[in-house]
């Protein structure tokens, strides 16, 4: 049997100097895949599976330079993910002072240029859509929309139904059996459905839309933290609190929710990646916020009218990039905080 | 039994309960009916008639009841828009449509699921594993909208392989139903292949490591006959709860690709009816999704507690 070489990498059999040729090797190929790919050379079909398959060499040949060169494993992934969200949480704070083109005001672009492709033009990087607005301004107000309406719903999610799970879970026996089937009424209503007939009530602005999407976080969020109060409640410390004479609501304030929080938080990463998906489909149906204000959603919406989508597939690509990338980044984010706080953990 | 009673008075106050809510929250929209079929301009002695005929000028509870009762008997009212017609044969006509896409998106889901868990899970971390998982996680993250209009742009407008036009109903023609079912029938069903292969690859993973598992191996049976004959089964209880969790959501979740695909179901029903201000048809499409998604979900925790005798006990 052979032993390794002493001189290998963490984590894998090879050394540096074959691991870095590996990695080298796996990127370049990606490279060229992606540009073939992406200069249209060949038949339609063949072109998306290319560049899938240069991203993938290209991120793998990637994680073992990096490997190679730290000589110890690296998260990439995480960190591609939570640096996108960095870049795209800054761009949408900064939105008004960035240097961008028009995002809404349709009477001032006359006289732009419609549909400019993407990465062509140094005043559109990505381009124009129909009424030549700039499709990365437009992007960017777009995530503005979007990260504002789940951030504030998420928010309502984690007080109420924090509060609400945590009172159902000390408290148990009646007040439990009334919030549980006040939740399951609203489970009870698929979450799209539910938010169309919200849609038709409230006014859509970004406020009211938060309120909406706050309905699907609160079911979710009772139930986790009812679990994790049910299973603290037994524990030494709030027995001893009980004993030193604390008032119901110091023991929840100060025992209980404090250990209730972390799960919440994990849990409310991924409910944020569900809320942008909920958020983008109403307006892709039409009842969200309302064009011209940009949100993903909308923008993808322009792109299926007529025959937009074949004659300047940009204007559903460059949304749809970056709606994708924001869900997955936030997928990836929420499953490692899971990981790392898993609330089952929570049961002993 | 104490149980099962304790479930039914559960099922049957979340639905009154649900009930309610879809009514009081649809009688409370802005936007007088009366104004919307007459139109506006009339006296209002009009109005007042209309109102009093539709039952408006009774308190809240007191026409929830009357409707409740008449949901009860099978009468969900008519359409307040032209041509008026009556709610129940809206929602018959309408749900077919999405019965089928939900259980032929639910098919091709598993088609797709069960062999790439099988391959994921024969090799822990190999390469297949990993694809396959990143490929899932991947999926999920895409929404359904654009994973519809993706597939469109690909299948229809550049390859011309499917059609994307009139849907035919299933009585028409057979062929001509399922050529039109398919294309939303795979947009269904990609996320939940992708749900369907994380759960069965994670049981299987676990099952492979059970010592049943590695006698049959010791006794020489080949690894295609372990997987599917020896684990298979064993693994696919998470599975088959996720699957009854699809179908009931499904009914109501097939929203975004019916409307993709200009299908006549209860998601585009639900849609129109809301944009139109026709409160009837919402309050009665939103009642039988979900009394149908309760129904379901409770039916499933029953089968469940049938098939693995350990969860009867821990049942609320």
């Amino acid at each position: 049997m052979l032993l390794s070489d002493p001189r290998a990498v963490r984590g894998t059999l090879l050394t540096r100097r074959a691991l870095a040729l590996r990695g080298a090797a796996m990127a370049l190929a990606g490279v060229v895949l992606l540009a073939l790919g992406l200069s249209g050379l060949l038949v339609a079909v063949v072109n998306p599976v290319l560049v899938i398959a240069g991203l993938v060499l290209l991120y793998a040949g990637s994680d073992r330079l990096i490997w190679a060169a730290r000589r110890r494993r690296t998260d990439l992934l995480l960190g591609l993910a939570a640096g996108w969200l960095v870049l795209l949480a800054a761009a949408a704070l900064l939105a008004p002072v960035l240097p961008l083109g028009e995002h809404e005001d349709v009477a001032s672009t006359i006289l732009e240029p419609t549909y400019l492709p993407p990465f062509q033009y140094l005043d559109h990087p990505l381009g124009t859509n129909g009424y030549g607005l700039d499709m990365l301004a437009r992007v960017i107000y777009g995530a503005r929309a979007s990260l504002t309406i789940s951030l504030m719903a998420v928010s309502i999610g984690l007080v109420v139904g924090g509060a609400v799970g945590v009172v159902a879970g000390y408290y148990r026996r009646r007040v439990d059996g009334v919030i549980g089937i006040l939740t399951n009424a609203l489970l009870a209503v698929p979450p799209l459905i539910l938010l169309i007939v919200l849609a038709t009530v409230l006014d859509p602005k970004v406020r009211n839309m938060a309120i909406a999407l706050s309905l699907l976080t609160i079911p979710t969020m009772v139930r986790l933290a009812r679990a994790n109060t049910i299973a603290y409640s037994q524990r030494e410390f709030v027995l001893a609190a009980r004993a030193l004479g604390a008032t119901r609501l110091r023991v929840m304030a100060r025992e209980l929710v404090p250990n209730v929080v972390p799960p919440m938080l994990s849990m409310a990463v991924v409910v944020i990646s569900s809320l942008i998906v909920a958020e983008a489909s109403l307006s892709f149906l039409g009842l969200g916020i309302q064009p011209p204000q940009p949100t993903w959603g909308n923008m993808i919406l322009e792109a299926e009218a007529g025959d937009t989508m074949t004659q300047h597939p940009s204007i559903l690509l460059v949304p749809g990039v970056v709606l994708f990338l924001t869900v997955f980044s936030f997928n990836l984010l929420g499953e490692r905080a899971q990981q790392r706080w898993d609330p089952r953990g929570a049961k002993l | 039994m104490r149980a099962v009673l304790r479930r039914l008075g559960q099922l049957v106050a979340v639905l009154a309960l649900v009930s309610f809510g879809v009514f009081a929250l649809v009688a409370l929209l802005p936007g007088d009916p009366a104004a919307a079929i007459l139109g506006p301009g009339r006296p209002p002695e009009e109005y007042a008639k209309l109102h009093a005929e539709l039952g408006l000028d009774q308190p809240l509870v007191q026409r929830y009841l009357d409707w409740l009762g008449g949901a009860l008997t099978g009468d969900l009212g008519s359409s307040t828009v032209p041509p008026y017609t009556d709610v129940l044969d809206r929602i018959t006509a309408a749900l077919p449509v999405s019965l089928e896409l939900a259980v032929l998106g639910l098919g091709i889901g598993l088609l797709i699921a069960i062999p790439l868990a099988l391959v994921s899970a024969y090799r822990e971390g190999g390469l297949a594993d990993r694809l396959i998982s990143g490929g899932v996680f991947a999926v999920l993250s895409v929404p359904s909208f654009l994973m519809g209009l993706l597939l469109i742009m690909l299948l229809v407008d550049e390859l011309g392989l499917l059609p994307r036009a009139q849907w035919v109903r299933l009585s028409e023609s057979v062929s001509g139903n399922l050529s039109h079912a398919i294309l939303p029938a795979i947009v269904i069903a990609l996320p939940e292949a992708a749900l369907f292969t994380r759960v069965l690859r994670n049981d299987l993973v676990r099952t492979l490591r059970e010592d049943f598992v590695l006698a049959a191996k010791a006794k020489g049976m080949p690894p295609a006959r372990v997987l599917v004959t020896e684990a298979l089964r064993p693994s696919s209880f998470s599975l088959v709860t996720v699957l009854g969790i699809a179908l009931g959501t499904l009914i109501g979740s097939t929203v975004i690709v019916e409307s993709l695909f200009s299908l006549p179901g209860m998601g585009s029903l639900v849609v129109t009816a809301a944009s139109q201000g026709d409160f009837p048809i919402v309050q009665g499409a939103t009642l039988v999704i979900a009394a149908l998604y309760v129904v379901i979900n409770t039916g499933i925790d029953a089968v469940y507690g049938y098939l693995d005798p350990r969860t009867r006990r821990v049942a609320l």
